[in-house]
C-alpha cells in the first residue's frame, strides 16, 4: 500500500517538476520578446515635436499675402481691414445708384439700405456695397454690364477691393460657362451664385443663390407646406419629378441626357425637351420627338406640388432656379450637381434637407430615395421650409443672411452657435448680443429638456401723477406683490411731474419696487431691456391695472408652458378692410383674437432685447411719435418671429379702470374724437408694419385657456384660481 | 496491539499523504491553466495583424527604376478624385477599406526607403483592420491605405517615400488612397502639407491651413501626443475652481507673440505665461514648465485654468490642442487660417475660442466676454470631444474614415447631433418642429376602436357624422369571432365609413397608422362615448390645429407622486392639474400613430396587448417624450358615457384598476428612464365661453356641460 501511495507521490512530483520547467522556460521566453527588438518607435520625439523655434521674420509677414496670388488665397485675414468694424458693423451703399441698375440689383441694394446695419456715411463703414451692377457677367445677356472693371476702380474708396463685396449671379457663357467672372475684383468678397468647391474661398466668399428676376423684395411665397398636408406617408402623388431643358450642345448635357434612363411614367416622373433657343433643331437627336411628346404632358408646377422629391440636376451653370422653386414647393430637392457649393452653406446645414446624389451615379438615384424613411421625408420636408422661409423667400432675407454670416465672422467670439442658424425660428431672429447660450432665449425649452424660471418681474407702466394713498398704482402694486412668483416690481415713470418720495409708497410689499424716471421718454421705452430685469418672465402692467392676484399667477402659469409666446387678457383682431383695401384693426368681442396687448401680459424678456435692438428706427419712431401701436408692433415681432398666434386666459377683456368706466358711459355713445383718432392711428400703424415686414405677421387663435376647474359646478374651495370665478 | 498501532500510523500517513497529493494536483492544475492561458499572450504580438497584412516580404525598388510620382493635385475635390464606383460594393451605406500589407521597401543596397512602422502608425492600421470597415478583398475596396508610415515627415526621405507609394498595386496616381500625417513640413518652411508626392490621395493631416486644405477631400486631424496622452489626470468635479483665467504653456513661440503675451501677464495676474525652466538644456523636459523659476507640472497645471492659449508656431498645427483638451482646458486657438481638426463635422463654436492672430492683444477682453453658463457648456463640449474623438489614435482613424464614409453616401451620413450633441436623457427632437397650422379643409379622420357593442358605435359614428370637419370614419374591427355587419346595415352619415378587420384582438390596433387615414388629424374615439356635442369635437379640432405637434383632447387625467410608496400614482378625480388626455377622445397627428407603431421603445407595445389596458396612457408617454410638450384639455366636459350618470362617472374606477393603471405609469417611466409627462394648469375653451354675449353671435355655442 504504502510503496503504492510513494510511486505515485514520485510519479506526480516528476510531472509537476516538467510542468515547472516549461512554463519557467516559455516565461523566460516572453519576458525576451517583450524587452526584445518588437517594440515599435513612437512617430515624434521630444525634439521634432514642439520645439521648434517659431523663427520666421515676422509673424506680420507671414500672415501678409504675395500680391500675385491673392485671388486664390485671400481669406478674411489676410485680405479684409478689421480695423474698419472696430465701430460696430456697418454697411455703406455707394450712392446714386437707382435707374442704373437692373431690377434685382436695385432690390438687393434697397434691402440693404433698409436693414439696421446701413450707415450713409463711409468713414463709418465696416462693409461697402459698389453701385456697379455686377450680377451678370454672361457677355450674351442683355443686362450684361460693360466694364465693370475700369468703373470698380474708379470707386472713392475701392481700396483694392478691400471690405467690399461684389455680387455676382451668372458669370462665363456659352458654351463653357466658366466660373470666373471675368473681370478683377482685387480683395473683394465675391457673393456668388453657382459657385464651385474648388473656387469658392471658403470662409471669405459667400455661396449666394440664385435669385431670379421676379424675386419679391419682402415677405415672398409662403413655403407650399403652409397650406398642404404634412402627413405621413408622403401624400404626393410622385416620388421624384423633374421638368427641364435637355442640353444638346455644350455644358451640362451629359446628366441631363441620360435622365429618361431612369423615368418610368408612374411615380418617377423625369421629362426632358430639347425645344430651347433657335436652332435647337438642327442640333436634334433621335430621342427628342419622344421626349417633347412625355414633356407636353405635365405641368411644371403641378409635378413640383405633387412629388415628394424634386431632381435638381446642372444646368449650364451649377445651380438653377429650379433649386429655389423646389423648396418653396416643399419638395425635397435631389441634387445631381457634383461640386457645387449650396447657398450659404457657411452656416445652413442642407444635409438636413435635401439628399445629394452624384451625378456619376445617376443609376442610382431610384433606390437611393426609396431607402429614405417616412421618418427622414417627414423631417427633410419641413427643414425645406424653414430654411426657405428662414433664409431664402425674399431678396430682403438673402441679404440679411449674407450680412450676419460676414458680421459673425468679425466678432467670431460674439457670433451665434451654427446650431442656431439650422433651427427654428432661425439666425436671423437671434441676437448673439443677448447670450451666448440656448438657454436663456425663449425658443429652446422645450427640446432642451429645460424650463423658464418660475419667477416674473413686473414692469408698471405709469403716466399719471399720484395725489392720494388710495391711486390705482399703488392697488396694482400690492395686488402683484401678493404673488408667489414675482421677484421684482418696476415702475416706469412715464410721467412729466416726479413720483412721491419713497416713504409715501407702500411700504409692506415684501418684494423690491423699483422706480424708474430716467431714460423713460418714449413709449417705446416700455420694452427696453434694462439690467434690472433679471428673470425670463416679464408681467407687463398699467399703473390702473384691475388684474387680481389669481390672475397674474394663472397667466403666468400658462405662459411657463407657451414660453415663446405673449400670454395675457386683452385680446383684439386684425381682418382685411375689402372696401378700403387695407389692414384693419378691431378691439370687438369675436370668436378670434390674433393680438395680445402688453397692458396685461406675460412674454419673455428676450423681445424686449429684440424690439430694441432689431427693429430698424424708423418702425421704433413711428411709435415714438404717435405714442401709440407699441402693443401692436410688439404683437407683430413676436409672431414674425415665432409663426404663432398669442394666447389669451380667461374671461377679462378689459384690463384698464379708466377703460372700464369709458365703456359704462359711452356704451351706447359713438366713440369720442379722442378715441376716433387714437383708432385711426393704430390703423394705420398695421399698415405701416405690414409693409415692413413685407408680410401680415399675426396669426388668429380660437381658444382662450382657463383654469381646469373655471366655471365648473363644483365648489370653490377645490379650485385653485378662485378670484377669477367672480370677475 | 501492535498491528492496530501501525494501522493507525497508516492512516494519519494515508490522510498526509493525501493531502500532499491534493496539493501537487491543484498546483498542476494552476500550471495547467498557465501553459494553457498563455499561448494567447505569447502569440498576441506576432498575430496583432492577420497573415495576410503582416508580411516579412522585402520589395526591392531599384533607385534607377522608373517610377513617374505625381505631386500633390491641389485642385481636387471628392468628385473629381475619388472614384466611387467600388465604393457601395458590399454595403450601401458604409465604405470598405483595404489596408496593404506590411512589407518592407529597400533599394538593390538593402538601404530602407522607408521608416520602419511607427507605434503609432500601427495602431492606426490596427484599428482599421479591427473596425467594421475593414475589407481584405482589394477588388471590392472603396478607400486604400497603404501600410507606409507617413506620420511624421521629420527623418522621412520623401523622394523614396513618394516613389514607393507610385510603385503601390492599386495606387493609380494614388486616387482612393487615404494617407495619415501629423506632422508635415520642415524647417525652414514648414509647409502645412506634407511634401510628398501624394497625387491624389486623400490626406488625414494635421497642420492644414485653409490655404491647403481641399475642402471636402482631405480630413484634418488632430496631432497625436504620446508624451501625454496616455497620463491619467485627476479627476476634478464639474464646478472645481480654476485659479487661473488663461494659461499659455507652449514653447518656441515667436519673440513678437512672446512679447504680446508678457504684456499681458503683467496687466493680468489670472493670466499664467509659462515657458521653459530656465535650467534646463535641450532637449527641454516636456512635463515641466516654468514661470521664472517656479516649475509646474505639465499638462496638470493646464488643469487649473479655464482657458488655454494655443498660438501658431512654426507649424499650424501644435499638439497644445489636444493637452489642453485632456485637461478639460478651453482652448483658445490664434493660429489664422488653421483648419480645426475634423471641422467638416464638429462645431468649434462650442468648444473652442478662435481669436485672429491680430487680436492677440485683446485676448483677455475676448474671453471675458464669455457667461459662466457657456464655459460650463464649453468644458462639457471639450471633455466630449476629446473623450469621443481625440482620445486615441483608433478615435482619430474610425473619425477619419467615417466622416468620408458620410461623403461617399451622404443621405445616409451622421447628424450635426451625432457629431456634436452630448447624449442626454431629457433632451427632445419634436418630429413636428415647423409651426403650421395643418389646412382646415383636410378634415380629420375619426379611429373607432370596437369590439362588438354594435348599438354604441353606431349612435357615436352618427354624433361624431355631424361635426363639419369629419373626413371619414375608420373602424377598427378588434372581435376576431364575428365578423363586422355588411355595410348595408351601417347608418347612412354622407361620408365614408371604412371598417378594418383586425388579425388579433390588441389593443394597439387603434394606433396602426392605416392607410385608410388620409388626414393629418385623427380622432381617436370609443365606441362609447356618446356625450360629446358637435361643437365640441369641431371646436376640439380646430384646437389640435393650433396645436398639431399635441394631444388635444377631452378626458383628462393626472400623475401623481405618493411620498408613501415612492411611486408614481394615477389620478382620475377633478383637479387643478392635468398631465394626461385619455385616447378614448382625443385628436393627434397621424405620425404619432407611425411612431407608436414602429419606434415605440422597449416593450411596451407588448405590456399593453399582455395586459389590454394602458394604451392611452402609453400614447401619452410617446407624445409627451417626443414633443417635451404638455396635452391640452378641451372644454369642461368631463363626463362622456353616461347621460344618467349624475356623480363623478368612473365606471371603471374600481380599485384594481386605479392600481393597474398607477402601475402601467411606473412602468413606463422606468422604460422612458425618466418621466416625460408634463403637467399643466388650464384646459383650452372657445374665446366666448361663458360670456355675456349673444349666443347666436358666438361659433361654439353648444360647449360647457360636463
Amino acid at each position: 500500500m504504502q510503496a503504492i501511495q510513494r510511486y505515485i507521490l514520485v510519479t506526480v512530483c516528476g510531472i509537476f517538476v516538467i510542468l515547472g520547467y516549461v512554463c519557467l522556460n516559455r516565461l523566460s521566453h516572453v519576458g525576451q520578446r517583450r524587452n526584445g527588438p518588437k517594440i515599435l518607435r513612437s512617430y515624434v520625439d521630444w525634439g521634432d515635436f514642439s520645439f521648434n523655434e517659431d523663427l520666421h521674420l515676422s509673424t506680420k509677414f507671414r500672415r501678409s499675402v504675395p500680391s500675385q496670388t491673392y485671388r486664390q488665397r485671400c481669406r478674411m485675414s489676410s485680405c479684409f481691414d478689421f480695423s474698419l468694424c472696430e465701430n460696430g458693423f456697418k454697411v455703406y451703399v455707394y450712392p446714386s445708384w437707382k435707374n442704373v441698375v437692373s431690377d434685382t440689383f436695385s432690390q438687393i441694394l434697397t434691402a440693404i439700405e433698409q436693414s439696421r446695419y446701413y450707415t450713409n456715411d463711409p468713414k463709418q463703414a465696416c462693409l461697402f456695397i459698389p453701385n456697379v451692377d455686377t450680377l451678370d457677367q454672361d457677355k450674351l445677356s442683355h443686362d450684361f454690364v460693360h466694364d465693370v472693371q475700369s468703373k470698380l476702380s474708379a470707386l472713392p474708396y475701392w481700396n483694392n477691393g478691400r471690405n467690399h463685396i461684389i455680387f455676382n449671379i451668372f458669370s462665363g457663357t456659352w458654351p463653357d460657362y466658366t466660373e470666373n467672372v471675368g473681370f478683377d475684383f482685387g480683395e473683394a468678397i465675391l457673393a456668388k451664385a453657382s459657385l464651385s468647391v474648388s473656387k469658392f474661398r471658403y470662409g471669405f466668399d459667400i455661396s449666394f443663390p440664385l435669385v431670379a428676376k421676379d424675386h419679391v423684395l419682402k415677405g415672398g411665397d409662403k413655403g407650399y407646406l403652409y397650406s398642404s398636408s404634412n402627413n405621413i406617408p408622403s401624400p404626393r402623388e410622385y416620388l421624384l419629378a423633374f421638368k427641364g431643358k435637355r442640353y444638346l450642345t455644350g455644358k451640362g448635357s451629359e446628366t441631363r441626357n441620360s435622365l429618361y434612363h431612369v423615368h418610368n411614367g408612374k411615380d418617377i416622373v423625369l421629362l426632358t425637351t430639347c425645344r430651347h433657343g433657335k436652332s435647337w433643331e438642327k442640333n436634334k437627336d433621335a430621342r427628342c420627338d419622344e421626349d417633347n411628346r412625355e414633356y407636353d404632358k405635365y405641368d411644371y408646377k403641378k409635378l413640383l406640388y405633387n412629388s415628394t422629391f424634386c431632381l435638381v440636376p446642372r444646368g449650364r451653370r451649377l445651380g438653377s432656379f429650379r433649386f429655389l422653386e423646389v423648396l418653396q414647393a416643399a419638395c425635397i430637392p435631389v441634387l445631381l450637381s457634383n461640386r457645387w457649393e449650396l447657398p450659404f452653406s457657411e452656416v445652413i446645414d442642407w444635409s438636413k434637407a435635401v439628399v445629394s446624389a452624384d451625378e456619376r451615379l445617376l443609376l442610382q438615384v431610384p433606390s437611393i430615395v426609396r431607402s429614405i424613411s417616412q421618418s427622414e421625408i417627414l423631417f427633410y420636408r419641413q427643414q425645406t421650409q424653414f430654411i426657405w422661409e428662414t433664409y431664402l423667400s425674399s431678396v430682403e432675407k438673402i441679404v440679411l443672411t449674407t450680412l450676419e454670416i460676414i458680421k459673425s465672422r468679425i466678432k467670431r467670439h460674439k457670433s451665434r452657435a451654427n446650431k442656431l442658424w439650422n433651427l427654428e425660428p432661425g439666425a436671423l431672429s437671434i441676437l448673439p448680443e443677448f447670450s451666448d447660450v440656448m438657454e436663456k432665449f425663449p425658443f429652446f425649452y422645450h427640446q432642451l429638456g429645460t424650463k423658464p424660471g418660475d419667477k416674473f418681474t413686473a414692469v408698471i407702466y405709469a403716466t399719471t401723477p399720484i395725489a392720494l394713498a388710495s391711486a390705482p398704482l399703488f392697488r396694482t402694486l400690492r395686488n402683484v406683490a401678493k404673488s408667489q412668483n414675482v421677484v421684482k416690481i418696476i415702475v416706469l415713470w412715464h410721467c412729466d411731474i416726479p413720483p412721491p418720495p419713497s416713504h409715501k409708497w407702500p411700504g409692506d410689499l415684501g418684494v423690491p419696487v423699483l422706480v424708474k424716471t430716467r431714460n423713460i421718454k418714449t413709449i417705446s421705452a416700455r420694452f427696453f431691456p434694462f439690467k434690472e430685469i433679471e428673470t425670463d418672465a416679464i408681467w407687463s402692467l398699467e399703473e390702473d391695472s384691475l388684474l387680481t392676484t389669481d390672475e397674474v399667477d394663472f397667466a403666468f402659469s400658462v405662459w411657463q408652458e407657451f414660453p415663446e409666446r405673449i400670454v395675457g387678457y386683452p385680446a383684439r383682431n386684425h381682418y382685411w378692410d375689402e372696401i378700403k383695401q387695407r389692414w384693419s384693426y378691431t378691439s370687438k368681442w369675436s370668436n378670434e383674437y390674433s393680438m395680445v396687448l402688453t397692458g396685461a401680459a406675460v412674454y419673455h424678456r428676450y423681445y424686449n432685447f429684440l424690439y430694441t435692438h432689431q427693429l430698424p428706427p424708423e418702425v421704433i419712431d413711428t411709435v415714438d411719435q404717435s405714442n401709440n401701436c407699441h402693443d401692436i408692433l410688439f404683437n407683430f415681432l413676436v409672431s414674425h418671429v415665432t409663426k404663432l398666434a398669442p394666447i389669451k386666459v380667461t374671461q377679462r377683456k378689459v384690463y384698464q379702470e379708466s377703460a372700464l368706466t369709458n365703456v359704462n358711459l359711452n356704451a351706447s355713445k359713438p366713440l369720442s374724437w379722442l378715441q376716433q383718432h387714437h383708432f385711426t392711428q393704430r390703423e394705420q400703424c398695421m399698415n405701416t408694419f405690414t409693409q415692413h415686414f413685407g408680410t401680415m405677421p399675426l396669426i388668429r387663435s380660437k381658444t382662450r385657456m382657463d383654469p381646469l376647474l373655471f366655471k365648473d359646478p363644483v365648489s370653490n374651495m377645490r379650485k385653485k384660481y378662485r378670484q377669477i370665478e367672480t370677475v | 496491539m501492535q498491528a492496530l498501532r501501525k494501522r493507525h500510523l497508516t492512516s494519519s500517513q494515508s490522510i498526509y499523504f493525501l493531502l500532499l497529493l491534493t496539493t501537487v494536483i491543484i498546483i498542476c492544475m494552476m500550471m495547467l491553466m498557465v501553459f494553457v492561458w498563455s499561448p494567447s499572450n505569447f502569440e498576441e504580438d506576432q498575430f496583432r495583424f492577420s497573415r495576410s497584412i503582416n508580411t516579412n516580404e522585402i520589395v526591392t525598388i531599384h533607385t534607377t527604376q522608373k517610377i513617374k510620382t505625381l505631386p500633390r493635385d491641389t485642385s481636387c475635390t471628392f468628385h473629381t478624385c475619388l472614384e466611387v464606383y467600388q465604393c457601395g460594393y458590399n454595403d450601401e451605406t458604409k465604405i470598405s477599406v483595404y489596408v496593404y500589407p506590411i512589407k518592407s521597401f529597400e533599394d538593390e543596397n538593402s538601404e530602407e526607403l522607408t521608416l520602419s512602422r511607427s507605434k503609432e502608425f500601427d495602431e492606426i492600421l490596427q484599428a482599421i483592420t479591427d473596425s467594421d470597415f475593414y475589407t481584405s478583398d482589394p477588388n471590392t475596396a472603396c478607400l486604400f491605405i497603404p501600410s507606409v508610415d507617413m506620420l511624421n515627415q521629420n527623418n522621412l526621405n520623401l523622394k523614396n517615400v513618394g516613389r514607393v507609394l507610385a510603385s503601390l498595386e492599386w495606387w493609380k496616381d494614388g486616387s482612393n488612397h487615404l494617407l495619415f500625417n501629423m506632422v508635415a513640413g520642415s524647417s525652414p518652411d514648414f509647409h502645412s502639407v506634407v511634401e510628398v508626392d501624394t497625387g491624389r490621395a486623400v490626406i488625414a493631416g494635421s497642420g492644414f491651413s485653409s490655404l491647403s486644405y481641399r475642402r471636402i477631400f482631405d480630413v484634418s486631424i488632430p496631432m497625436f501626443n504620446p508624451l501625454v496622452s496616455g497620463l491619467q489626470l485627476p479627476v476634478f468635479s464639474n464646478n472645481h475652481a480654476k485659479k487661473y483665467l488663461l494659461i499659455s504653456s507652449q514653447l518656441g513661440l515667436h519673440q513678437e507673440y512672446l512679447q504680446v503675451l508678457r504684456q499681458l501677464h503683467e496687466e493680468d495676474d489670472q493670466f499664467l505665461l509659462l515657458n521653459t525652466c530656465p535650467n534646463h538644456q535641450k532637449p527641454w523636459n516636456y512635463t515641466q514648465r516654468c514661470h521664472n523659476s517656479k516649475i509646474y507640472n505639465y499638462p496638470h497645471v493646464l488643469q487649473n485654468s479655464t482657458f488655454c492659449l494655443v498660438l501658431r508656431g512654426s507649424r499650424l498645427g501644435q499638439p497644445a490642442l489636444s493637452d489642453a483638451m485632456q485637461a478639460g482646458c478651453i482652448p483658445v486657438v490664434v493660429a489664422d487660417g488653421y483648419v480645426m481638426p475634423f471641422s467638416e463635422v464638429l462645431d468649434w463654436t462650442r468648444a473652442a475660442v478662435e481669436v485672429r492672430e491680430d487680436d492677440l492683444a485683446d485676448i483677455i477682453k475676448i474671453i471675458k466676454t464669455y457667461s459662466p453658463e457657456r464655459i460650463q457648456q464649453m468644458q462639457k463640449q471639450v471633455k466630449y470631444y476629446y473623450d469621443k474623438y481625440f482620445s486615441s489614435l483608433k478615435a482619430i482613424a474610425l473619425t477619419t474614415l467615417q466622416i468620408i464614409n458620410d461623403r461617399v453616401f451622404p443621405y445616409a451620413g451622421k447628424s450635426y447631433e451625432y457629431w456634436n450633441d452630448i447624449p442626454k436623457s431629457n433632451v427632445v427632437q419634436n418630429p413636428l418642429f415647423l409651426p403650421l397650422s395643418p389646412p382646415k379643409s383636410q378634415g380629420f379622420t375619426a379611429v373607432i376602436l370596437t369590439f362588438d357593442r354594435l348599438e354604441s358605435l353606431f349612435q357615436v359614428i352618427k354624433r361624431v357624422a355631424k361635426v363639419p370637419s369629419l373626413a371619414k370614419v375608420v373602424v377598427v374591427w378588434n372581435n376576431q369571432n364575428k365578423a363586422a355587419p355588411p355595410m348595408s346595415s351601417w347608418p347612412y352619415i354622407g361620408k365614408p365609413i371604412k371598417v378594418i378587420q383586425t388579425k388579433k384582438n390588441k389593443l394597439s390596433n387603434r394606433f396602426v397608422p392605416y392607410d385608410e387615414i388620409e388626414t393629418e388629424c385623427i380622432l381617436a374615439l370609443d365606441d362609447d362615448i356618446i356625450m360629446l356635442t358637435d361643437d365640441e369635437v369641431e371646436f376640439g379640432y380646430e384646437v389640435w390645429r393650433e396645436f398639431p405637434d399635441r394631444l388635444v383632447g377631452f378626458p383628462s387625467r393626472l400623475h401623481l407622486w405618493d411620498n408613501s410608496t415612492q411611486k408614481w400614482k394615477y389620478e382620475s378625480e377633478w383637479t387643478n392639474e392635468i398631465s394626461m388626455v385619455l385616447t378614448g377622445a382625443a385628436f393627434y397627428h397621424k405620425y404619432f400613430s407611425y411612431l407608436y407603431t414602429n419606434s415605440m421603445p422597449g416593450n411596451m407595445k407588448l405590456w399593453v396587448d399582455d395586459h389590454m389596458n394602458c394604451e392611452d396612457i402609453a400614447m401619452n408617454f410617446l407624445m409627451a417624450n417626443m414633443t417635451g410638450k404638455a396635452p391640452i384639455k378641451v372644454t369642461p366636459r368631463k363626463k362622456f358615457k353616461c347621460p344618467q350618470c349624475v356623480n363623478n362617472e368612473m365606471l371603471s374606477a374600481d380599485l384594481t384598476h386605479m392600481v393597474e393603471r398607477s402601475e402601467c405609469i411606473n412602468k413606463f417611466t422606468s422604460i422612458y428612464d425618466t418621466m416625460p409627462l408634463k403637467s399643466i394648469e388650464f384646459r383650452a375653451d372657445p374665446v366666448l365661453y361663458k360670456d355675456n354675449y349673444p349666443g347666436i353671435l358666438k361659433k361654439f355655442n353648444d360647449v360647457g356641460s360636463l
